[in-house]
C-alpha cells in the first residue's frame, strides 16, 4: 500500500525518531511511505491557544497536501484527532463551507499510527522484538479525541521480548495539554508530579505513548528527577528488530 | 426602520460571585500550596468517581439516556421564551406569583422586598446555586435580614465566613476536624463537648437547624427543574433539609435561571435517572421535592418565582456556546478534572468551578472578565465523557479562546509561527537556526516567560543533530 506520511511539526523538528520508525516500520511491512515535503503543521496548537483564524492557512496546506492521497498516517493521536474534529469546524466556522467539507473528507483518510496497524492493514503483530519493562501513558487525545481505545496496548502485547506493565490512574492527563503546559505551568507540574509517581511505581523502564508531546512533557519531568526511566515512542517500540 | 434592540446584557459587575479578584493561574498558585486542601479534594473526587461509575454501569442504557437528555436540553434552548411563557401562564393560574429579573441586581432586590413584606428579619435557605450566583445573602444581610443556610455542607461555609468550592459538595475542602472547630466557633448554642465523629457533627447541624426550621416563616430555594406543561417546580436533595424549607415555612420565594425550564413530565423522568447516577453516585436521590403554585391549607401559602436572566440570555445567543446552558449542575465535571483536583474550587473566582465553571462563567460575565478561566484546562477531554447531557465542554473551551482577549506578544508569536509554518522551505531553515540557538543555550535554563514556566518543572529535550526532513531528504 502506497501510504504517506504526515509527520507532525513537532516530530519533524524535536523527535525524528519518532517519524523515522514509523517509515521503517511500514516499509518492513512492505508498504511504500512517501513524504510530501510540503507539509508542516496541523494547526492544532493555534486552535486549542485560540488563534483561528491563524490556524486557517494551516487547515489549508494540509489539506492541500494530503488530498492526493487515500491513507495517511501520523505518528501522533493528538494530531490525528485534530485533524479528524477541528479542521472542518474551523473551516465552518470562518465561511469556508467547500474546505469543510475537503477537510472531513481527507480527514477521513488520515490515521493515527496503530488505527492503521490494526483497522487498515490488519496486523497486530507487527514482529518487532523490545526487551524491556515497558508501561503505556495512553493520552487523553488519542483516547478521548481520536479513540484509538486499546489498539496501541494489542500491538505492544504481540512484541517479542516486551514486557508490558499496567500503569495506574492511566487515563488521567499528564499536565501537557499544549500551551496550557505554560500558561498554567503550576498546575500543569502538579499534575505531571502524580503522572510521575504512577509511572515509577510500575518499576518499568520505558514509559512509552503514541504522542510524541506528552512524551516530551513526561520525559522532561522523569530526567528533571533523574528516574533513570526513558521515554519512548510507540512507533519505535513496534520498528525494532532481533537484528 | 431597524429593530435591532442591542445584544443581550451579560452579568452586572460589583455584585454576586461570578468574578474572581485574581487570575486563575494566581488563584492556582495559593491553592497548590495548600497541601492539606489538595489531599481532601482528592480524596473526596475519587470516592465519588468510584461510587459514580459503579451505579452508572448498573444502566444498560445510560448512553441512550444521555443522548435523550442531551436532545431535550437542545430543544428547551430551541424555544425557551415560548416555554418561559407557558410556564409563567401555569404557575400563575395555580396561585403562584412569577416575577422576571433581568440581572443580579433586579433579583436581589424583589427578594429583598418580598421579605420585608412578609416582616421577618430572617429566612431559611435551601442550596441553591443562582442565589450563590447573585449573592443574594450579602443583599440580604445588608437589608438587615439573616439568611440561614440549611444545607449541612452550605452551613459549614456560611459558618466558617468561607466560599463555596464544588458545587455540589461546597465544603469538599474542608475535612472534619476543620469543621468541628468551625461549629465550635460559630454555631449559636453548641455542645462545647462537640468531637469530629461526623455522625456527632451531623446531629449538631441537626439540632441548631429544627430550631431554626420551625421559628422561620420564610425560606429562599432555588430549583433544578420546573415544568412548563404544569408549571411545577423541582428541588432534589440527599438531607431532607430542603424538604423542610419547601413546605414549613408561609412563604416561599424560589430564584431559577431561566435555563433550569423542561417542556413535560416525561422530560423529567430522563433528568432524575441521569443526576443522581452522574452526580452523587446514588441510583435515585433522596428526597425529590415538588410543588405547583398554591396548596391552600398544605405548604407554604405564598409562592413566588423569580425567572432569573444575569447574562443568560447572553449565552443563548451564541450557537456554539449556549449548550454549556444545558447544564444539570450534577458537579460530575469537577469530579474527573484533574485540573480542579489540583487547583480546587476557589481558584476559578466563581461560584461554578471545574469544567463547567470554565465554559460557563465567562460566557455569563462576558469574557473579558474571565479571561482565564477558558484556559484553565489541559483539553484532556475527561469532562465530557462524564457529562450526563454530554456537553462537549473542550469544544466549547476551544471556542471561547478564540474569542478571549489575547497578549500582544503572545498574538505575535502566534501569528509569526503560522506565517512559517505556512512556508515549507522557510520553515526547514528555521528549524535548523533552532538547533544551533539551543547548542549556544545549553539545556533551556533560563529561559524567559512564558518558556521559563517549563523549565521550572521539567527539562527540555536535547535537539537532534537532524530534522525528519533532512533524513528523508538524505535517504
Ligand atoms: S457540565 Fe455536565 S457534568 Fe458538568 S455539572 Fe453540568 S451537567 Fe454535570
Amino acid at each position: 500500500m502506497r501510504i504517506a506520511l504526515f509527520a507532525t511539526c513537532l516530530a519533524d523538528t524535536l523527535f525524528p525518531e519518532a517519524a523515522k520508525a514509523t517509515v521503517l516500520l511500514l516499509e518492513r511491512l512492505g508498504h511504500e511511505v512517501v513524504f510530501p515535503f510540503e507539509q508542516t503543521c496541523c494547526g492544532q496548537m493555534h486552535v486549542n491557544t485560540g488563534y483561528q483564524k491563524e490556524a486557517l492557512p494551516l487547515i489549508k496546506r494540509y489539506v492541500r497536501t494530503f488530498e492526493p492521497y487515500d491513507v495517511i498516517v501520523a505518528p501522533s493521536g493528538s494530531c490525528v484527532g485534530s485533524i479528524r474534529h477541528q479542521h472542518s469546524m474551523v473551516a465552518a466556522k470562518h465561511g469556508e463551507a467547500g474546505l469543510a467539507a475537503r477537510a472531513s473528507a481527507v480527514g477521513e483518510r488520515t490515521y493515527e499510527l496503530s488505527e492503521l496497524l490494526i483497522d487498515v492493514l490488519k496486523i497486530e503483530d507487527v514482529g518487532a522484538f523490545y526487551p524491556h519493562k515497558v508501561t503505556y501513558h495512553p493520552t487523553c487525545h488519542s483516547l478521548r479525541m481520536t479513540r484509538v481505545g486499546d489498539k496501541p496496548l494489542r500491538l505492544l502485547r504481540q512484541v517479542r521480548g516486551l514486557d508490558l506493565v499496567e500503569l495506574p490512574a492511566a487515563d488521567q492527563c499528564c499536565g501537557f495539554g499544549g500551551t496550557f503546559a505554560l500558561k498554567n505551568a503550576e498546575t500543569s507540574t502538579a499534575m505531571l508530579a502524580d503522572k510521575m509517581t504512577n509511572i515509577v511505581s510500575t518499576g518499568a523502564d520505558v514509559c512509552s505513548a503514541g504522542d510524541a508531546s506528552c512524551l516530551m512533557h513526561i520525559g522532561g519531568g522523569l530526567s528533571r528527577l533523574r528516574t533513570g526511566v526513558r521515554t519512548v515512542h510507540l512507533a519505535e517500540i513496534l520498528a525494532s528488530t532481533e537484528s | 426602520m431597524t429593530t435591532f434592540l442591542g445584544m443581550p446584557a451579560t452579568a452586572p459587575r460589583g455584585v454576586g460571585n461570578l468574578r474572581g479578584e485574581q487570575t486563575f493561574p494566581e488563584a492556582a498558585h495559593e491553592a497548590l500550596a495548600n497541601s492539606q486542601m489538595r489531599r481532601n479534594l482528592r480524596h473526596a473526587t475519587t470516592t465519588i468517581r468510584g461510587k459514580s461509575g459503579k451505579v452508572i454501569a448498573e444502566l444498560p442504557d445510560w448512553q441512550a439516556l444521555r443522548d435523550a437528555g442531551s436532545a431535550i436540553k437542545a430543544d428547551v434552548m430551541s424555544r425557551l421564551p415560548d416555554l418561559l411563557l407557558e410556564l409563567e401562564q401555569k404557575v400563575t393560574d395555580a396561585g403562584g406569583v412569577v416575577h422576571w429579573a433581568a440581572d443580579a441586581n433586579e433579583a436581589n432586590a424583589i427578594v429583598t422586598r418580598l421579605v420585608r413584606e412578609t416582616g421577618s428579619d430572617r429566612v431559611i435557605k435551601v442550596k441553591s446555586m443562582a442565589t450563590q450566583e447573585i449573592g443574594l445573602n450579602e443583599a440580604l444581610e445588608e437589608a438587615g435580614i439573616a439568611p440561614v443556610e440549611t444545607d449541612l455542607a452550605e452551613l459549614i461555609v456560611q459558618l466558617g465566613h468561607d466560599k463555596p468550592s464544588h458545587i455540589l459538595v461546597p465544603a469538599i475542602h474542608r475535612n472534619r476536624s476543620e469543621i468541628r472547630e468551625i461549629f465550635l466557633r460559630e454555631m449559636p448554642g453548641v455542645d462545647p463537648a462537640l468531637t469530629d465523629d461526623p455522625p456527632v457533627l451531623a446531629a449538631a447541624a441537626r439540632k441548631y437547624l429544627r430550631e431554626t426550621f420551625l421559628s422561620t416563616k420564610v425560606a429562599v430555594s432555588g430549583a433544578n427543574f420546573a415544568v412548563a406543561e404544569t408549571g411545577t417546580l423541582a428541588v432534589v436533595e440527599s438531607e431532607g433539609n430542603g424538604r423542610m424549607c419547601l413546605t414549613l415555612p408561609d412563604t416561599l420565594i424560589t430564584v431559577m435561571g431561566i435555563e433550569k425550564v423542561v417542556p413535560t413530565w416525561q422530560d423529567l423522568e430522563v433528568f432524575l435517572q441521569l443526576l443522581p447516577r452522574a452526580s452523587t453516585g446514588e441510583r435515585m436521590n433522596p428526597y425529590t421535592t415538588m410543588w405547583t403554585g398554591v396548596t391552600p391549607g398544605d405548604g407554604p401559602q405564598n409562592f413566588h418565582l423569580i425567572l432569573l436572566d444575569n447574562g443568560r440570555s447572553a449565552v443563548l445567543a451564541d450557537e456554539v456556546g449556549r449548550s454549556a446552558l444545558h447544564c444539570i449542575r450534577c458537579s460530575a465535571c469537577l469530579n474527573v478534572c484533574p485540573v480542579y483536583e489540583r487547583a480546587g474550587g476557589h481558584s476559578y473566582g466563581s461560584v461554578y468551578p471545574g469544567p463547567i465553571g470554565a465554559v460557563l462563567s465567562p460566557q455569563l460575565t462576558g469574557i473579558e472578565d474571565n479571561a482565564s478561566l477558558p484556559y484553565a484546562s489541559s483539553l484532556c477531554g475527561a469532562c465530557f465523557d462524564a457529562c450526563p447531557v454530554k456537553i462537549d465542554i473542550p469544544s466549547l473551551l476551544v471556542h471561547l479562546r478564540d474569542k478571549a482577549p489575547h497578549p500582544r506578544s503572545e498574538r505575535a508569536a502566534m501569528a509569526a509561527a503560522a506565517w512559517l509554518m505556512d512556508k515549507p522551505k522557510m520553515y526547514a531553515s528555521a528549524q535548523r537556526a533552532a538547533k544551533l540557538a539551543r547548542i549556544a543555550g545549553r539545556r533551556g535554563r533560563g529561559l524567559p516567560p512564558p518558556l521559563s514556566g517549563w523549565t521550572a518543572g521539567r527539562d527540555l529535550p536535547e535537539f537532534p543533530s537532524q530534522t525528519f526532513r533532512d533524513w528523508w531528504a538524505a535517504r
